[in-house]
């Protein structure tokens, strides 16, 4: 699956609840460069809408995937300018 | 009368029309392009990512202090330029000492795990607000001074109202630092006269 695009850097924010895997995640993704990806990996189940929903209003970031699978939740991220 | 009346407003009428009849094509032509520019210009300003939240902070409980901290920093992660003005017990929550010590009311809420006549006890709130604390740690909830520091990193602008600092006789050192002082009223309603959001909590 994530084989379509190359990992840049992964970000845990595993235990972590609202707010902080997105204020995290946007922190994270303003260090990246242009078309790196970025990895989530959270255990908030709240993070699959509210970091769908943050990449869809916020400009310079693309949602490329996002993965429910056992208690982890993962989101791919893509820098975008 | 009757009669000088009317021919008065007769003698005004083809004058209004004089002036109607005034501006030539060119100036109206003129006076579109400039209206115009003026739409554009409204436009492209909507356009821009300067999108505003204005959130004023009037709580100073544990849990009201959550709510305007949890929106100020998740709204700048969405590109918001934030200001949030503290007023009366929410001045608290930008308090270094006293947001270490924010309670919880354990009475006129009814969804307490007491009733309020137990919850009126001395030593009630202290009780709650440990309860409160100890499911904040268990959950890995952020604390109140993590959400403030993470929020003044993120762009947020603290605002501690003038006017309540010197009733509750407060220091203007008493503060995070980063915390802007010297503003009042004024200075809110012009943040919320540009703001795409305004809350009161």
């Amino acid at each position: 699956m994530s084989a379509e695009f190359d990992i840049t850097e992964t970000l845990d924010v595993q235990g972590e609840s609202c707010p902080m895997p997105v204020v995290k995640t946007k922190n994270a993704i303003d260090d990246l460069g242009d078309g790196d990806v970025l990895e989530v990996l959270a255990t908030d189940s709240g993070s699959m809408s509210d970091i769908d929903g943050w990449a869809a209003s916020t400009g310079g970031v693309e949602l490329l995937d996002q993965v429910e699978g056992g208690d982890v939740y993962k989101h791919y991220v893509r820098k975008t300018e | 009368m009757s009669t000088d009346t009317p021919d008065a407003s007769v003698d005004d009428a083809p004058s209004d029309a004089a002036d109607g009849d005034a501006p030539s094509r060119a100036e109206l032509a003129a006076r579109v392009e400039e209206l115009e520019a003026q739409v554009a210009a409204a436009t492209t300003d909507e356009g821009d990512d300067g999108k505003k939240m204005s959130i004023i902070a009037t709580k100073g409980t544990l849990d009201m202090a959550y709510p305007p901290l949890i929106l100020a920093s998740t709204a700048a992660a969405f590109g918001y330029e934030v200001t949030v003005f503290h007023t009366f017990w929410g001045l608290d929550i930008l308090h270094e000492e006293r947001s270490t010590d924010l309670k919880l009311s354990s009475v006129g809420n009814p969804n307490m795990p007491v009733p309020n006549a137990v919850g009126a006890l001395p030593g009630m709130d202290r009780v709650t607000t440990s309860m409160m604390e100890k499911k904040i740690a268990d959950n890995d909830t952020a604390t109140i001074e993590e959400l403030i520091e993470t929020s003044l990193e993120m762009g947020v602008e603290f605002q501690a109202c003038q006017m309540t600092i010197e009733l509750m006789d407060y220091d203007e050192d008493d503060f995070f630092d980063g915390v802007t002082t010297g503003v009042g009223a004024a200075t809110a309603v012009q943040d919320m006269a540009e703001a795409d959001i305004q809350l009161l909590v």
